[in-house]
Order: C-alpha cells, then structure tokens, then sequence
C-alpha cells in the first residue's frame, strides 16, 4: 500500500492530491459538482435556458450576501440566503416572461443585473475586497467538512431527481406540451427542475464563485453536444468531461499557481473548444467528412 | 360549466350499442325535433337521428346522460376564441363513439380551435365540451403546431415509448412486452431499423410516421388529428391513412382536420363543415356539396373584419324565447 502511494506521489499528476487534503477535498468537491451540477446543465443548454441558469447564479449574489452580513463568512447562512433568493428569483423571472410583454431573457436579465449590484453592494457595505473576491470567484482550496458536505448532499439530491425523474425531465424538455396533456406531474417537471438548478448552483457557488458556478454547468454540456446525438450518453460524457477539466484547472493552479476557480472553468472552457475542433457534430468535423456515403 | 350547458336548444344523436354501424347508418343533420324519441337509456334505437330532448331542470341531466351513452363528446352552445374573438361560434351537437369524421373548412375556420377545445387546451367563451367516457389525458392529440424540440437528443425508440405515459407513467420501467409494443409500433408505421435515429435526422414524413407510431401506444378510443398530412407526400399519406382506417375499424373515434377534399371523400363517411359556426354535418357527400362549399367561403370572407365588432348577442336571445 505504501509502495502504491508512493510511486503515486511520485507522479506530478497524483502527487499534489496525495500530499495535500486541500487539493483532495478540492477535488472531491469537484467530483461531487460534475456528477450533480452537469446533468442539470445539459437539460438548461438543451432548454435553451444557459443564459437562466447565468442569471439565477447571479440571484444567489445578494440573499447570500444578505446571509454574510448577519453571519460573516458562514455556509449555512450564505446557503439559506442563496436558496431563498435564487427560488425566489427562478419564479418571479418566469412569471413576470409569462404575464407581461417583457420576454423571458430581458426579465432574467433585469433581475441579474439587480441582484448583481444589490449583491456586490452588500458585501462591499461590510465585508473587504477578500470577501467580495471569496463571494465571487469562491473558495475552491479552503473547502472544510461542512462545505464538503453541503457539496456532496446536493449533488446526491439531484443525482436521485434526475435519475428518477430523467422520463419527466426529458419530455419536459423535448415535447413540453405533450407533456402537459398526458401528466398532471407537468408542472412538478419544471419548477422541480428549476429547483435543481438553483441547489446545484448554490453548490457551485460555494465551490466556484457566484461568477464561476455556471462554468461547469454550461461549458462541459455544450463540448459534450458536440460528441453525441443521443441524452443518456450526451449527460455521461459531460460529466466526464466536467471532472476531466476540473482535474486539469486544479493541477495548473497548483503548478502554475493560478487562482483554482478561474483556472477550472477556463479549462472546461479549452475542452470545449477542443471538442468543437475534434467531436464528430463539431462544426469543423462535419464539414471536412469524407464524401463517401452510404447506400441509404 | 353545468350551467352554460342547460342554455339554449340542443341537438344531440342518440345510438345504439353498435357504434360502428351508427356512423354508416347516420343520415343527416337537420331531423326535425322529436322530443322524447331518445329517452330510455342504452336500448333505444333512434339511430342516426339528430333530435332535441326537452329539457327541464335538474332530471333532465340525469336523462341525458342516458339517451346519449354512445357519445364520446358533445359540444353544447360552444364559442371557443382568442382575445374574445370567436373562432368556433354556439357550436352544438355530438360526435358518436366510433365515427370517422372529417373537420374541413376554409382558413381560420376554426377547426384547429375546435381540437384544442376538445382536449382542453382552450377554455370555451361559453357552453361547454363534454367528454363521454373519456379523460383529458387518455385523448390522443396530434396537434398541427406542436412543441416537439427537433434538435433535441432523442432516438425515435424513446420518442415513440412515450405513447405509453398512460400504463407507465414517469417512473415505471418497461416490461418486455412493452418494449415489443414499442417495437411494433415502429414497425407498423414503417420505420423499422431506424430505432436508434435521433429524431432530428428524420424527414419530415418521417417524423410524422414516428408522431403517428407514439399515438398507437397512446392506445386512446378518442383520436384527433390536426392537418396531419400537411407537407407529406402520397406515400406516407397513404401509409397513415390506412393506419387511421385501422384504428377506426378497431372501434376508436377518430376527427381529423383535413384540407384535401378528395381524400376526405375517399376516407371519411362522415364530415363536419366549419367556418366559425357549423355549415354543415352529415354524411361526406352531402356536406361537400358545391352550394355548402360556397356558404362557407362567403362565411369566412364575412369574418375578415374583426376591429369593431359588435358584441355577440345570442345567447341573450336565446334565453328570451325560454
């Protein structure tokens, strides 16, 4: 076992993990956001709702930072203020798309806007700039047990929703109508979904950042629609694709001493862009095919 | 709603047990009233017969239900409308169970209105649609305008396994002979070996044959079809028109919203002519008839002004003469 872990540690790829519990719980971390976070993120990109899922993470901003003014730098009360703030905001934005003139992506972003300022405002009332840059870019090195947690239970949460609900997830997605007609469980499709998001992103934040947390929701989806054509494969090589990246972002922030958040989702952001050169559905591939086709 | 269906005058035919030979055996919509002719529960024959029962308070529901326990939908003074313009206007009658009916009519004649009506996806202006024996959620609905994702990540198989939402609902697995269901039904409509396409590679025909595969697992005795073969060449209309025919001969009531008068000729024994308000209804031959077509342009050219117009009256009149 010794030996093992030895010549583990002698490998600059395992090394930084088997030396330092922050670079393991950072990665752990990471695990449990790509299994819970990326699956929703497929389902917000196939929704046409990436932008939504951007303007709920920037709703957190101020109910988190109202939670960091009565509490400091505390997780439940940050998490509680998020919650609160991102459902209340999931909702209204839709309602006020659905009952007015005003489109959904102006009401999302008007809310985002708000909640952005109101947030940043909030914090700087308060705290210091280290705040405002924890709040923002997230902790992804100084995860403690409770953090961890909070992590690893979310993303539990949504691996169960999502696999026992994927018939409902799916169709709400792909024949919303259809949907309504059969199912009375239609709107339990979309706010429950919407409740996922906002979990998931809480996560995210604490990990990443409320301006990070949708990186590794959106990016490795959309590099991982470029590979397949078909939803259980397409949510299976995001995840992969979602650890893969994070896996690289922590390494180039420990060797190049690169701040962990930025580096992760920049990452996840050069996969994506490998995978529209090399994935098969890629604009580039399809174009330079072989001319050969089949007989029908 | 129990109240705007006890207003007015109502039309209704009444059947006997054999639905299919009722809508071969139906005559014509314009019967003059013979009160009291349906009455006696499931064993009367005033077949094919449109009549008008007296309706007098609250037994009167009760006698209904009886005298048209054929009928699979019935529209009772129906207005259905957008913005409080009707597009269906004091529609009346039923639809017998097992009928194979055609909707035709011009351009906004409100004949896709009349399906969303049925399935609920519009609330009436007034009167009601009442579904006999059937819930809501159990009609198949193949809506012109649906809001299927093209682009999204689905293969024709589990595209085509959501027909049976109904038996398996959202968490339920698929048995064996679910998933050989499944399989036959691609099979029937003819995409056989395209199980594991995404739906976005499909033709349109072809996604049209895979919609039509879904409403056999839908396995509804209620079909409605919105101008389902819009854009489809001969073959696939041929294809789906035997599939239609089928489900009619396995005693299933199907409406279709159909434009091509030849092909409601050569399919349809019965047909509904709308434009806003009922032209005509009966059996195909008669209600295509040249003078009716014309009636119905003139209608429908009538209705181009909408700014303005006056407030609808009829009921209030209709109520007058009670």
């Amino acid at each position: 076992m010794t030996i093992l872990t030895d010549t583990l540690a002698g490998l600059p790829l395992f090394s930084p993990f088997i030396e330092f519990g922050f670079m393991r719980r950072a990665l752990a971390g990471c695990l449990a956001l790509s299994l819970g976070a990326t699956p929703i993120g497929v389902f917000l990109m196939l929704r046409r709702m990436s932008l939504a899922g951007d303007a709920i993470s920037h709703a957190i901003l101020p109910g988190a930072a109202v939670g960091y003014l009565f509490a400091g730098l505390s997780l439940s009360a940050m998490t509680v203020g998020g919650l609160v703030a991102g459902i209340a905001v999931a909702l209204l934005a839709g309602g006020v798309a659905r009952n007015s003139v005003i489109k959904e992506d102006t009401s999302l972003a008007t809310f985002y806007l708000i909640s952005l300022s109101a947030g940043v405002l909030i914090i700087s009332m308060r705290g210091s700039n280290v705040d405002l840059l924890h709040v923002l870019f997230g902790s992804v090195l100084a995860l403690d047990d409770a953090a961890l947690l909070l992590l690893a239970g979310f993303a539990s949460c949504s691996i169960v929703a999502i696999a026992a609900g994927l018939r409902l997830v799916v169709l709400e997605c792909c024949d919303p109508s259809y949907l309504a007609r059969i199912s009375r469980l239609s709107p339990l499709a979309h706010y429950g979904f919407m409740v996922l998001v906002v979990l998931n992103l809480i996560g995210g934040f604490h990990a990443l950042g409320t301006l990070m947390a949708v990186g590794i929701m959106i990016l490795p989806s959309a590099a991982a629609r470029f590979w397949g054509d078909n939803i259980v494969p397409l949510i299976l090589v995001a995840v992969l694709i979602a650890f893969t990246g994070s896996l690289i972002g922590l390494l180039l922030s420990y060797y190049v001493n690169l701040p962990a958040g930025p580096a992760i989702v920049l990452t996840l952001g050069g996969l994506y862009v490998l995978s529209m050169i090399v994935g098969p559905l890629g604009p580039l591939v399809s174009r330079l095919r072989p001319r050969w086709h089949f007989e029908r | 709603m129990q109240q705007s269906c006890m207003n007015g005058s109502r039309f209704k035919k009444s059947s006997s047990a054999d639905a299919q030979r009722i809508k071969k055996e139906f005559t014509t919509p314009k019967g003059a009233p013979q009160p009291g002719t349906v009455r006696g529960g499931t064993g009367t024959h005033a077949v094919g017969r449109w009549c008008s029962a007296p309706l007098v308070a609250d037994d009167s529901l009760g006698a209904v239900m009886t005298c048209v326990a054929q009928a699979i939908v019935r529209f009772d003074n129906l207005t259905l409308g957008y913005n409080r313009h009707p597009a269906v206007h004091h529609l009346k009658g039923e639809i017998v169970a097992g009928s194979l009916l055609a909707v035709v009519g011009p351009n906004g004649a409100g004949k896709s209105t009349l399906l969303k009506g049925i399935v609920g996806e519009l609330r009436p202006l007034q009167g009601c649609v009442e579904l006999i024996g059937i819930s809501r959620e159990n009609i198949a609905y193949l809506p012109q305008q649906s809001t299927l994702d093209g682009s999204f990540p689905i293969v024709i198989y589990d595209f085509v396994a959501m027909g049976l939402w109904a038996q398996f609902g959202a968490f339920r697995s698929f048995n064996r002979k679910a998933r050989q269901r499944i399989e036959e039904a691609i099979a029937t409509v003819g995409l056989h070996g395209l199980e594991n396409r995404p739906i976005g590679q499909l033709s349109g025909g072809q996604l049209q044959r895979a919609r039509f595969a879904r409403v056999i697992l839908q396995d509804s005795p209620l079909v409605l079809l919105d101008e389902p073969y819009g854009a489809i060449d001969a073959n696939t209309v041929r294809d789906l028109a035997a599939l239609v025919r089928r489900w009619n001969g396995e005693g299933r009531t199907v409406i279709s919203v159909l434009h091509d008068f030849e092909h409601v000729r050569q399919e349809y024994p019965e047909t509904l002519l709308l434009a806003r308000e009922l032209v005509a209804r009966g059996s195909t031959t008669e209600v295509l008839s040249e003078e009716n077509l014309q009636r119905a342009r003139h209608l429908a050219e009538a209705q181009g002004e909408v700014s303005g117009a006056p407030i609808c009256q009829a009921n209030s009149i209709a109520e007058h003469h009670h």
